[in-house]
């Protein structure tokens, strides 16, 4: 039999049990669209994850300052002023791999606006640091060039600072005092939420980094440009590890330490977090894709089931064809066919219904789906092996039959 | 007339539970092209395991068969397909067509078989449908026929491969008196136009209608007579 007979004579055979098909593609139909929609809804939460990750600064290396030995005393971190804001400046001329290091200064204490105060910790930054943080200003404006260089009195401020020291009003062009400094509010941060230690991120105030050290804090005159840390924003897509290796070797180049030597400095990154978490919301995205392979599976042996009911039934038929001239593979061929044929179609119905529900979880409940080519190719695909792998056992019992028995059969 | 079917001590054995059933005890004989031929026999007596035998459904224990040109009797159930599709056609008492399917379907069933292309299918089919006078229903089910006219599809159906020798076993079975005489007149035009014919049959009158009559009893040949053949045509004009 030819191919387009044999298409022919399967879609004929199905037709005839219109019900008893469309009962049967309902398995596979619900199979596909359960593997589409839950690889969707698993790759979206992966993707929502990722981003979160991403704008708590994934690509963020922390350079503390770090331990001096003196005279067999260890200082801990930050125990001594070992970087300093040139470090930055070498960091972003050298390592290609850095798209910007921003220096800061970190002090915490009492701000004071009117007759409101409130304990917050503030930083003296650069131009980088808004950069690095990807931290747009949400009212006012940023410093400009000469209240950078210049040390003017100026001042950004967090959301929660605002709610806490101006409640309703406008802090724009407010005055806080600083530690007895009065700095003027220019602009209010957008609110930037939790970081991955719990710290509310907006509780902070920023101000120029010579503002900073001149003015408010203070530093003593022998290490006059130190830094507390250097924020480095690697660029997209370079390999996080290898900038850190170059960074690292930088910074003892320019601190002279000889091998052998203990770095004079710390550095840290968020990119074990991110693997962490990437990892488990890739579990989480195969479980369910798991689960809804146990349906398709559970429909390819509804096939199965149909099949050999069919083969019992059509014994009669089977025989007559036998006698008409069909062979053994014939019979396996049609039969085969009219399993792949159930399952390709309700595969094919899966696969819109799939998609249609994807789309509307999206829309309805506001989770986000990612639908990926490849979960459709695979369900499509494995709709079609099930076809063949739970037809073939009903098909080649249709085949074996010998046509004498067959045409007796009652 | 040359042989079409040559038989030669042909036996089949079944095992049916522990004891072994000698259905078929060595039969030889003859069968020219062109002839009609009946077998008749008491049920039990093994014309039915004959006519499976020269239908090429099932294989003898024992013994030759020679179709035609061919020894069959050697043959894998792949040749064996071949044979049946090529050279014989088969007349079921029970119709044994398609349900929910045409009539121009079920005669094109063993062109598909036969990988003739679908112009040519349906060509051939539409030819012996008209033959059996069907022409007109060619799209109606089994369902929406009567007996003698689904007899007539099955009898299309046989003919569509153009064989040499048609088999049928019991077509009368399932039908009045009337419309077996109508049947048994189709297989008579048949016959005259060349078409060699076995009819298995346990009706004295049917046979009446064959030009030899075969009987059969515990396996073996107990009478093989020359008949002057009954016109089923006149005697459809007469009542």
């Amino acid at each position: 039999m030819n191919l387009a007979a044999t298409l022919r004579v399967a879609l004929l055979a199905l037709r005839i049990n219109k019900m008893r098909s469309a009962l049967t593609m309902l398995g596979i139909i619900i199979g596909v669209a359960a593997v589409i929609v839950m690889i969707a809804v698993g790759n979206g939460a992966q993707a929502r994850v990722e981003e979160q990750i991403k704008s708590l600064g994934s690509n963020i290396i922390m350079v503390l300052s770090g331990s001096v030995t003196s005279g067999g005393a260890r200082g801990g971190s930050g125990s001594q002023p070992t970087i300093f804001e040139e470090d930055a400046t070498a960091m972003m001329r050298e390592i290609d791999d850095i798209q910007a290091a921003a220096p800061t200064l970190r002090a915490s204490g009492q701000v004071i606006a009117g007759n409101a105060n409130w304990s917050t910790t503030f930083y003296g930054i650069t131009p980088e640091y808004l950069e690095v943080r990807e931290w747009p200003i949400a009212e006012g404006r940023n410093f400009e060039t000469t209240e950078m260089n210049g040390s003017g009195k100026v001042v950004l401020i967090g959301q929660t600072v605002a709610e806490n020291l101006f409640g309703a009003a406008n802090p724009l062009d407010q005055v806080i005092r600083v530690r007895k400094v009065p700095l003027t509010v220019v602009g209010v941060l957008q609110r930037k939420g939790q970081s991955m230690s719990g710290q509310d991120q907006d509780d902070t105030l920023l101000m120029p980094i010579n503002t900073a050290r001149t003015r408010v804090i203070g530093v003593t005159q022998a290490k006059s440009r130190s830094v507390n840390s250097i924020m480095v924003k690697v660029k997209d897509g370079a390999d996080m590890a290898q900038a850190e290796a170059h960074l690292k070797e930088l910074l003892r180049q320019r601190h002279r330490l000889q091998p052998g030597q203990d770095d004079d400095f710390y550095v840290r990154n968020l990119s074990e977090i991110l693997q962490t978490q990437e990892a488990s919301s890739k579990v989480m995205a195969l479980l369910l894709a798991a689960v809804a392979s146990v349906s398709l599976l559970v429909g390819g042996i509804g096939i199965m089931n149909i099949m050999l009911v069919s083969v019992t039934e059509r014994t009669r038929e089977i025989g007559l064809r036998m006698a008409v001239g069909a062979r053994g593979r014939d019979i396996l061929t049609q039969f085969l066919v009219e399993a792949v044929m159930l399952s390709v179609i309700g595969g094919l119905i899966g696969i819109v219904l799939g998609i249609s529900t994807a789309l509307l979880i999206a829309k309805l409940a506001g989770w986000p789906t990612a639908l990926s080519a490849a979960a459709i190719i695979l369900a499509a695909g494995f709709a079609a092996i099930i076809g063949i792998f739970f037809g073939y056992y009903p098909a080649r019992k249709a085949s074996r039959l010998l046509p004498i028995d067959a045409l007796r059969y009652e | 007339m040359a042989a079409l079917i040559q038989v030669d001590g042909l036996a089949k054995d079944y095992q049916m539970g522990s004891t072994l059933v000698h259905a078929l005890r060595g039969v030889t004989l003859d069968i020219a092209a062109g002839e009609f031929v009946a077998v008749m026999g008491p049920s039990g007596s093994g014309k039915s395991t004959f006519m499976n035998l020269l239908g090429c459904l099932d294989q003898p224990s024992s013994g030759r068969y020679r179709l035609g040109e061919q020894e069959v009797s050697q043959l894998s159930s792949d040749e064996l397909a071949q044979v049946r599709n090529r050279q014989i056609g088969f007349v079921f008492q029970h119709f044994n067509l398609l349900a929910r399917t045409s009539a121009l379907d079920n005669v094109t069933l063993p062109l598909l078989y036969n990988h003739a292309p679908l112009a040519e299918r349906d060509a051939r089919a539409k030819k012996r449908l008209a033959q059996v006078g069907l022409a007109e229903r060619m799209d109606h089910h089994p369902a929406q026929l009567s007996g003698g006219q689904q007899q007539r599809v099955a009898i299309a159906r046989a003919l569509v491969c153009d064989p040499q020798l048609v088999l049928a076993d019991e077509p009368t079975g399932a039908l009045d008196s009337h419309t077996s005489i109508e049947i048994m007149a189709l297989l008579q035009q048949l016959n005259h136009e060349g078409v060699t014919i076995v009819l298995v049959t346990h009706e004295h009158d049917i046979a009446l209608f064959a030009s030899r009559i075969i009987s059969f009893r515990d396996g073996v040949v107990v009478e093989d007579k020359a008949n002057v053949p009954n016109d089923a045509a006149a005697l459809l004009i007469k009542t």
